[in-house]
């Protein structure tokens, strides 16, 4: 394979998952009002197309057509600036996410995975840790007391939380002796369901620790304190309008699904099904790529709509309940973990 | 990534990394802000993590990374009291600005 | 991408650690090495403007963010350099520690004591008068002495180098080229000790921060003192 193929294959992967990722970000949209809407005993939208299929069409023309406003006193480079690292930082982790079994294409290019990486947990971890700059440039280039105290909680949120976060995963990259995503979960495929991290290989309280921390990195609730509306009116997207709001809103839930995709990857197997390698595969190689991927796209919207459900029940935290909740009890019931688990590999 | 077949002369990247050193020095020298001078001093610190792994790709010595890996972690422990000292420092003077912070005692 | 420069048919490595390991090599098709040398090459020359292009930003730009986010950009590019360089570990380990921690806790600062435009008042006469001299001597020493020892000419190192760094890897069984387990065992075994206390200055480091940064009672901050001019 020249440089040249390389580079327009490349591409075109890079196209398509975006466009397919862009799309899920739209439909979880959906998903999201129309799940809130039943749990609090309405329909949801449901006049724009069949049970409002068409609606985030629709809501994307909206944003693209409001006015642009840029107030006077803000800062406008990094004002702008903002929104573009909170959306490129969101879109870019899913380039080392694999969706489907490891899928030789012509020139014996990988057709479920952007580029496989062997430390591609690592590279996750690293883009997720960029992201806080466009929360933080947001709320300071803002030049407004609500948008710079959103941003300054949320800088410290999402610092702290990290920390579990990484902690939480250190268990798996024991049990897998790799940091390569695809090893991790052809490790899990063994026995299905039962070789699952989060059940055969004991690492529930990590996948509780994860799926909390997620939730703070993501902004959501119960902990979307930065954009608490009834407090900081939005937090650090006060100022802004149309597209540069929808970008940050874009952001938020392409997170989402990254998050899913990733917690799918390390807890529950990734793209393998529930029986793993038990019952054999199937001897199409069509059937077993779509297959692959029909369990992948299942799990992660099992997670999605755990995230509705939970934003949909579970109050908000006051501030300081976040921080002593992250630091006194996650964090030391992560570092728990990983001694117990390293303790556990060791005299099995 | 280390697959890449190395054409690339290994002096090059000495060579930034020596320019990067020495845009830090002038940094140290040049800017008026105690935050920008302490990023002055960041600037070096990778400069000089930049000749650490190329002198152990060179010489195939892990050793070297785990040098630059030490070296993270004694820069982001002297981040954390710098900028706690910057910030106590503002407290008491309300200024960050180098020339004016000349005094012992206020 | 598994592609190598030109090399001979076999090659003896000598590792420092004074094993020898023989690699013999397959012979590759001719096309191939080409790609990978381009590769690294325009990645280079990109990710080397960038950094040079970033540390001069941050001297000229005034105001302390802009010069944050500058350097934000040289240590995310230097990530990019030690992946050139094999060091895929202290790639990310640069981007989460320095560009997504370290640097975030400067944008954080600066955010937070609002610090404003620098004042431009061209320093002390001491740093002109020894100090710029002497920042062109130390650059015009270190560049003579690299390009004496290393040479400029890329046909020194460059395939032999490639091939050396397959042995090695041979040697290691490691197939998809990780450094990470060589690192951790020289990290976790001989190095031990080391680790170890780093682990304790950091502790330190942040009880000193946090004392350091305590408001103490009945202290007035001179930040409101002065707040009206």
């Amino acid at each position: 394979m020249t440089l040249l193929q390389f580079f327009l294959w490349s591409v075109v992967k890079v196209a398509v998952v975006t466009v397919i990722l862009l799309m899920g970000v739209a439909y979880t949209v959906l998903l999201e009002r129309k799940l809130v809407g039943r749990i609090q005993n309405r329909w949801g939208p449901s006049r724009v197309g069949p049970f409002g299929m068409l609606q985030p069409l629709v809501d994307g023309a909206k944003n693209f057509l409001k006015e642009d406003l840029i107030p006077t006193a803000v800062y406008r480079p990094l004002y702008l600036l903002a929104p573009i690292i909170s959306l490129t930082c969101a879109l870019v982790s899913i380039a080392v996410i694999p969706f489907g079994e490891p899928n030789a294409g012509p020139h014996g290019l990988d057709l479920f995975e952007i580029s496989n990486i062997n430390v591609g947990l690592l590279v996750i971890l690293g883009i997720t840790s960029i992201g806080v700059y466009g929360v933080a440039l947001a709320g300071w280039s803002s030049n407004n007391k609500y948008s710079l105290l959103g941003s300054l909680r949320s800088s410290a949120q999402l610092i702290s939380y990290e920390l579990a976060l990484g902690l939480s995963l250190v268990g798996i990259v024991l049990r897998a002796g790799s940091l390569n995503l695809r090893v991790i979960v052809e490790q899990q495929a063994e026995k299905g369901i039962a070789t699952w991290n989060i059940f055969g290989g004991l690492q529930f309280i990590a996948f509780f620790i994860y799926l909390t921390a997620a939730y703070a990195e993501t902004n959501r609730s119960p902990f979307d304190l930065p954009e608490a509306e009834s407090e900081l009116t939005g937090g650090y997207h006060t100022e802004y309008s149309s597209m540069k709001f929808a970008m940050f809103f874009m952001a938020e839930y392409a997170n989402m699904i990254t998050v899913g995709c990733v917690a799918t990857l390390l807890f529950l197997g990734g793209w393998t099904s529930p029986w793993g390698n038990l019952l054999g595969p199937v001897e199409n190689n069509l059937v077993n790529a779509l297959l692959s991927i029909f369990w992948f796209v299942a799990k992660v919207f099992c997670f999605l709509f755990l995230y509705v459900w939970v934003r949909g029940t579970l109050p908000r935290f006051r501030y300081d309940q976040l921080m002593n909740f992250g630091w006194r009890y996650l964090m030391p019931l992560a570092i728990l973990n990983i001694v117990g688990t390293s303790l556990w590999l060791a005299y099995r | 990534m280390s697959a890449l077949a190395h054409e690339v002369p290994l002096a090059w990247y000495l060579l930034l990394s020596a320019a990067l050193f020495a845009l830090g020095v002038v940094g140290f020298l040049v800017k008026r802000n105690l935050i920008t001078v302490f990023m002055s001093i960041e600037l070096m610190l990778n400069a000089v993590n930049l000749s650490f792994v190329t002198f152990a790709y060179q010489w195939h010595a892990v050793k070297g990374q785990i040098f630059v890996f030490f070296v993270m972690m004694v820069a982001a422990a002297e981040s954390a009291v710098g900028l706690a000292i910057i910030i106590a420092v503002f407290r008491a003077r309300a200024t960050l600005a180098v020339d004016r912070i000349d005094l012992m005692k206020l | 991408m598994a592609e190598r420069a030109l090399a001979p048919k076999a090659i003896v490595v000598y590792l420092p650690t004074g094993r020898c390991v023989e690699h013999r090599l397959q012979p590759t098709d001719a096309a191939a090495p080409k790609n990978g040398e381009l590769m690294h090459l325009i990645l280079f020359l990109i990710f080397a403007g960038l950094c040079l292009a970033g540390a001069i930003n941050l001297l000229l730009q005034s105001h302390p963010i802009n010069s944050a986010l500058s350097l934000i950009v040289v240590m995310s590019s230097l990530a990019v350099l030690y992946l050139l360089l094999g060091a895929e570990f202290l790639a990310i380990a640069q981007i989460i520690v320095y560009a997504g921690a370290i640097m975030v806790l400067f944008v954080f600062v600066v955010m937070l004591l609002n610090a404003g435009r620098e004042d431009r008042t061209m320093g002390s006469r001491a740093a002109k008068l020894i100090g710029f001299p002497a920042v062109a001597v130390l650059m015009a020493l270190l560049a003579t002495v690299i390009v004496r020892i290393q040479g400029l000419g890329a046909a020194q190192l460059g395939a032999g180098l490639a091939a050396a760094q397959t042995a090695v890897e041979t040697a290691a069984g490691a197939q998809d080229t990780s450094n990470l387990a060589q690192l951790s065992q020289v990290l976790f075994h001989e190095l031990l000790l080391p680790f170890e206390v780093t682990s304790v200055l950091i502790l330190i480091a942040i009880l000193g921060a946090v004392v350091l940064a305590r408001k103490t009672e009945g202290d007035e901050p001179a930040v409101e003192r002065t707040a009206a001019k």
